[in-house]
């Protein structure tokens, strides 16, 4: 199976242009022992896992038999659960519940159409999970359509006893697919920081909040993560070195690189779909200003030129454009220009406050956050209509984030005092919250698909 | 001592970053040809102050010993009130040219982050550019900004805010 490879990671890789010092190297080797501790780069199990809670549903839940899969026991994860749980969480499917059947179907066995049409199922999935001589499992499932009485298909997977997890997730995408016209997004990651009195943890999880690890602690703050197109880096801003710096890091080797540290504050980053620019928020000329950056961190050049903010830069899917946040008509909005320069259109007019702007995968719709008496809320524009809808209740929203298909938009909120993340549909019906133990959740960027 | 501490710590990220910069070199090829990749040598340097310059700076009687300018809500001029303060600390750095300061602007904590970083660089880039006209080289300030991520009181009270609406002044061995 194809799965995104975290692996550990055990020093900071060079970010500074400091001349190397063997000598200095030996004599401060403990210090670095206690440096390490203090900011600390490693890939390991976070202390305390998101919990993930659904608000909301949507009207129309198409009903789905999931019967456990013959032998999952074998496995540390429940398969069928957890793709159970999956399809419900989207809000478009409820799961029925299935009694204990003798013989126990599987995705070989006659599907007596009848049977399940009379348990109100519209879509059945069977399956089976086998243990392979060298150690490994082979998990078989196929998909009905109960009302057509027909086998929709079916899919087999070799894995470890690890890919348990997101094989369930693979599963549910396949179904979910299947069924909507529309990929899933059940095997994506999403990044986060979770905050925990001093200490800072840049984290990824499963896209159910389950998995969580960090890439990155630190006794200082950590803001803005962003996948670059593939998947394999996260960019972010830190502030380790007592101001903002933008790091890109590798999540192959967790190597990172530093991509802008300039005098001045240096944030914001986005990447280009092509992966290889990314724009970033310099002050190094007076002002906070756009730019564009190779992302090794070379051929650094200034995209806009006001005596206003220009902050928050984001390229449109097709990489035409950069969507940003800009003061320079007396409030914050949203304003979009060409990527190679060149005048710049607003983009929303409702309100004195309307930052943050994200684009959805197909560039039709802008997610971003609304101020109106008082309340920010994550709100979505049609680009196209110009119809403007507010998402939620809430009034301290932050950093939306769209699910790769479109259909859900993941945001940072304020709930009891305490940061959480918030998942709401593009419709606004279908709500989600992920929570993290005695700490505060923030800074959620939702991964693309899996290659 | 605080300020001992915090010198001592970032000596020793300092160091271990130059370290794990020995053990990774190689890895990151630097091309040539191309401009350097977006790393500049930090901002102003960590030389320390005398201890003359220091007690200047400590001493309660003296406007050197405010280094915080507060500002209204969404404001980002600097009050008369704070003026003398500004005044206080060009008139010093002139005095003493080779030392180099970090100003650092702050916000309350509401709003986007990334947004509040831009308000805060415009912060602390007002009482820069005060300085400057005041006579201080451009190269002994280095204004920065920590948007609301560093408040310096909790919490989400009116009072609390306004005392997160705020640009420190930053002498070496203070950050």
């Amino acid at each position: 199976m194809a799965q995104l490879e975290l692996h550990p990671v055990t020093k900071i890789a060079k970010d500074r242009r400091a001349a190397p010092m063997r000598w200095r190297a030996r004599v401060l080797g403990a210090l670095c022992a206690i440096c390490a501790m203090l900011l600390a780069l490693a890939a390991a199990p976070a202390a305390a896992q998101l919990t993930i809670e659904i608000t909301g549903a949507g009207e129309k839940r198409l009903p789905v038999a999931i019967v456990p899969l013959a032998g999952e026991g074998a496995l540390p994860a429940s398969i069928s659960s957890i793709v159970r749980a999956d399809l419900e969480r989207s809000g478009l499917f409820r799961g029925i519940e299935v009694p204990v059947m003798q013989p126990h179907p599987t995705e070989t066995s006659n599907v007596d159409y009848a049977e399940w049409r009379a348990r109100l199922a519209d879509a059945l999935v069977l399956g089976s999970v086998a243990t392979r001589p060298d150690g490994k499992f082979e998990v078989r499932f196929r998909l009905f359509d109960v009302v057509k009485q027909t086998a929709i298909g079916g899919v087999a997977y070799t894995l470890t006893r690890e890919q348990a997890r997101a094989t369930a997730h693979r599963i549910a995408d396949y179904v979910y697919e299947k069924l909507t016209g529309e990929k899933g997004v059940f095997a994506t990651k999403i990044a986060y920081v979770v905050k925990r009195g001093s200490v800072y943890e840049l984290q990824i999880a499963d896209a159910d909040g389950a998995n969580g690890f960090f890439v990155l602690r630190s006794n200082e703050p950590i803001l803005s993560p962003v996948w670059s197109p593939n998947g394999s880096q996260l960019a972010y801003v830190s502030f380790e070195q007592k101001k903002p710096i933008v790091y890109v890091h590798s999540l192959r080797d967790g190597r990172r690189r530093v991509v802008a540290n300039f005098k001045g504050s240096n944030s914001a980053p986005a990447w280009a779909p092509d992966a290889n620019t990314l724009a970033v928020t310099l002050s190094r000329d007076g002002g906070s200003q756009l730019f564009l950056v190779n992302s090794d961190g070379s051929n650094v050049r200034r995209l806009t030129r006001t005596s206003a903010i220009d902050t928050e830069p984001r390229f449109s899917p097709d990489g035409q454009f950069i969507y940003f946040t800009s003061d320079r008509g007396g409030s914050p909005q949203v304003y979009r220009m060409p990527t190679g320069g060149g005048t710049a259109q607003r983009i929303t007019f409702d309100g004195d406050y309307n930052v943050s702007p994200r684009l959805s995968p197909d560039g039709k719709r802008l997610a971003f956050i609304h101020r109106s008496s008082g309340r920010f809320q994550a709100a979505l524009l049609d680009l196209d209509t110009r119809q403007m809808q507010i998402l939620t209740d809430s009034t301290r929203d932050e950093s939306p984030s769209f699910a790769p298909n479109g259909r859900m938009i993941l945001f940072a909120t304020v709930i009891g005092g305490r940061g959480v993340l918030s998942a709401v549909s593009a419709d606004g019906r279908v709500k989600q919250r992920l929570t993290v133990a005695a700490g505060d959740v923030r800074e959620p960027a939702w991964g693309p698909f899996i290659q | 001592m605080r300020a001992l501490w915090i010198a001592v710590f970032c000596a020793m990220l300092a160091a271990c970053a130059s370290t794990d910069e020995q053990t990774a070199a190689g890895v990151e090829d630097r091309k040539p040809g191309t401009e350097a990749r977006g790393v500049e040598a930090g901002g102003p340097s960590g030389v320390g102050l005398t201890d003359a310059q220091r007690a200047a700076l400590t001493n309660p009687s003296s406007p050197l010993s405010k280094r915080s300018i507060f500002y209204d809500f969404d404001k980002y001029d600097v009050k008369p009130e704070y003026r003398p303060l500004v005044e206080a600390h060009a008139g010093f750095l002139r005095d003493n040219s080779s030392l180099k300061i970090l100003i650092q602007g702050n916000t309350d904590d509401r709003g986007s982050r990334e947004y509040n970083i831009a308000l805060g660089q415009r912060r602390s880039d007002g009482v820069k550019k005060m300085m400057i006209l005041l006579g201080v080289r451009e190269d002994q300030v280095e204004s920065v900004s920590l948007g609301e991520e560093k408040p310096r009181a909790q919490g989400s009270t009116e009072d609390a805010r306004a005392q997160n609406r705020r640009s420190d002044i930053l002498y070496p061995g203070e950050y």
